[in-house]
């Protein structure tokens, strides 16, 4: 099918020598929260009438330098894990990979919209789980046929259906499993030509389990390149063949994710 | 140690490309900024595939808004009928405003203007928070950031769609009879819809920054409507005052477009062979045309203009 591809790697040889299509480049990135009110109480009437007394504005306003510097570049048909303790960055990195946070220094260019894996902020607990399946996807930017279609996929896959007519119900009578279960159902219903996943793994049962890893190696293939987050170091082996350690907002690792995460393990810093 | 290989080694270029630096690497392979603002045209593009999405959302919402309620979407009724109670008794029962109105009109000139004054007014105070209490959304999605502000227009049109049914039985009740001006309201509600979108749109860019907006609003629009004559026709009050201020006054968009659909359901109101008549600014299509297409085109591209700045920092 994709005959141009073909064509272009039969001319070279070796995997090393191979120049790979890039699809995000990460360049010396810096990202810095602005946080309001943050310290002294902005609420209170006394303080907020000095404030404006005294014209100092900006008083409650905090930064938070959350990535300090990271360059990577990553190129199509890998899957990159990133590790890192709490607060290192990881889904802050993530979220500017997506675009949707600024970064205040460097730059990010990728190849096509990269989207982040979850729907949950646009799904109504008040609703049934049908009428939930239908706004996710329309909010993920498919077309309502296109919604008919995946629409039975969507249901069988998530297994809300296996113990009655669940489906018909409105959320908030769900479990936090099978509402979890429903999210990455619908969540996992769109390909992606760079999806980023931020620990959606660990979500229901073990059957639920197995069926998203394979789901997920299935947008994989069709997907560029895939990023994923999580703590569960046995996943990110599992999917991931490149790993990046980040630690306090900068890059401490890159490499093959054995490497990278047998150290982080041991928590030997190179 | 030695073997562990160096740390950046699996992202830096191969063959051809080795020894770019990043920017020239994503400038060959025409790489884009990630989170840039498309063009206006694109833009609207964008938001015009999210159609679906929008009336999705906008029902979505206004349903999960009653279903812990036992009357349910009978509330969307119920509540214009109380609000029409309410103004009722205090100006015309307590009050007794309704002088200068043939027969038994007042109560529907009331009703039209209450409903109408609060699509707008209801548009205005969902727009403000449109984005600021979406973040969540905002920040797992992408898609056009006007979807929100319009998908709450939306909503309010819907809700007054519905208020509309009350209205109509409100106005036969009041005996007046419909006529060929009824075609009117649909032209005169879409000029609205228009107006309330454009102030949306920059109520909801405004209140993404300032959050201390959402504080004020409910005061600034309680000034606007004793300003613009919802119970009591504010023309025949200020007939005296200098002519910039009547000039001003008759072109409140708020009050043209309380005129319009005032006129277009009880013409009777205005007809001068009546003994007691209200009188109908002129230029009333014009001002109304040019406040709906021009309020939106303004509020649109304002709003654009900080797409890509929505649920940061």
């Amino acid at each position: 099918m994709a005959d141009t591809d073909l064509s272009t790697t039969t001319d070279t040889v070796r995997d090393t020598d191979v120049a790979r299509e890039p699809t995000v480049v990460v360049d010396d990135v810096h990202i810095v929260y602005k946080v309001h009110g943050a310290g002294s109480g902005k609420g209170s009437a006394t303080s907020a009438l000095s404030r404006i007394i005294s014209r100092k504005r900006a008083s409650g306003v905090r930064e938070v330098h959350a990535v300090r510097g990271v360059s990577f570049t990553a190129y199509k048909g890998e899957a990159i894990g990133l590790i890192g303790s709490n607060g290192s960055g990881k889904s802050t990195m993530l979220a500017a990979i997506a675009g949707l946070l600024p970064t205040e220094k460097g730059g990010i260019y990728t190849n096509g919209q990269p989207s982040l894996l979850g729907v949950n902020a646009a799904l109504m607990n008040e609703l049934t789980g049908e009428r939930n399946v239908i706004l996710g996807c329309l909010a993920m930017g498919m077309t309502p046929a296109q919604v008919r279609a995946r629409y039975q996929e969507i249901v069988d896959f998530s297994g809300i259906n296996d113990k009655g007519d669940f489906i018909s119900l409105p959320m908030r009578t769900y479990s936090s499993g099978m509402g979890a279960r429903l999210r990455f159902s619908i969540a996992a219903a769109k390909t992606h030509d760079v999806l980023l996943i931020d620990e959606a793994l660990a979500t229901g049962d073990q059957a639920f389990q197995q069926r998203s890893k394979r789901r997920i190696d299935e947008l994989r293939k069709s997907a560029g390149t895939v990023f994923l987050v999580s703590h569960d170091n046995n996943s990110i082996r599992e999917v991931c063949e490149r790993t990046i350690w980040i630690e306090a907002g900068e890059l401490v690792m890159d490499g093959p994710t054995e490497e990278v995460v047998s150290r982080y393990e041991r928590g030997e810093r190179p | 140690m030695s073997t562990v290989s160096e740390p950046v080694s699996l992202s830096a270029p191969r063959g051809a490309d080795a020894g770019l630096t990043p920017k020239q690497l994503a400038d060959k392979y025409g790489l884009a900024v990630s989170g840039a603002r498309p063009g206006l045209f694109a833009y609207s593009k964008q938001l015009w595939a999210r159609r679906h999405f929008i009336w999705a959302f906008a029902t979505a919402r206004l349903v999960a808004q009653y279903t812990n309620a036992k009357l349910g979407q009978l509330w969307q009724v119920v509540t214009p009928l109380l609000n029409c109670a309410v103004f009722y008794l205090v100006f015309g029962v307590i009050l007794a405003s309704k002088q200068g109105f043939p027969d038994n009109t007042y109560i529907a000139w009331l009703c039209i203007g209450v409903f109408v004054f609060q699509f707008t007014q209801n548009a205005v105070q969902a727009g403000t928070r449109a984005i600021s209490d979406n973040l969540g959304l905002i920040r797992a999605l992408h898609f056009p950031r006007a979807s929100l502000p319009i998908a709450f227009t939306v909503i309010q049109l819907q809700q007054l769609l519905i208020s509309m049914v009350v209205l109509v039985v409100t106005v036969l009740a009041a005996g007046i009879t419909p006529g060929r001006t009824w075609l009117l309201i649909i032209p005169a509600l879409l000029l609205q819809t228009l107006f309330n979108t454009g102030i949306s749109l920059v109520m909801a860019r405004i209140g993404s920054r300032t959050s201390d907006i959402s504080q004020l609003i409910p005061f600034v629009m309680r000034a606007w409507m004793f300003l613009s004559g919802v119970m009591f026709s504010i023309q025949d009050k200020i007939t005296h005052w200098p002519h910039y201020i009547q000039t001003l006054m008759a072109a409140n968009p708020a009050s043209v477009y309380m005129d319009l659909l005032r006129h277009a359901f009880a013409p009777v109101i205005y007809n001068p062979h009546q003994p007691v008549h209200q009188t109908l600014p002129p230029h009333l299509w014009v001002y109304g045309l040019g406040w709906g297409v021009g309020m939106f085109v303004i509020g649109y591209v304002f709003f654009w203009k900080a797409e890509e700045e929505y649920g940061r920092g």
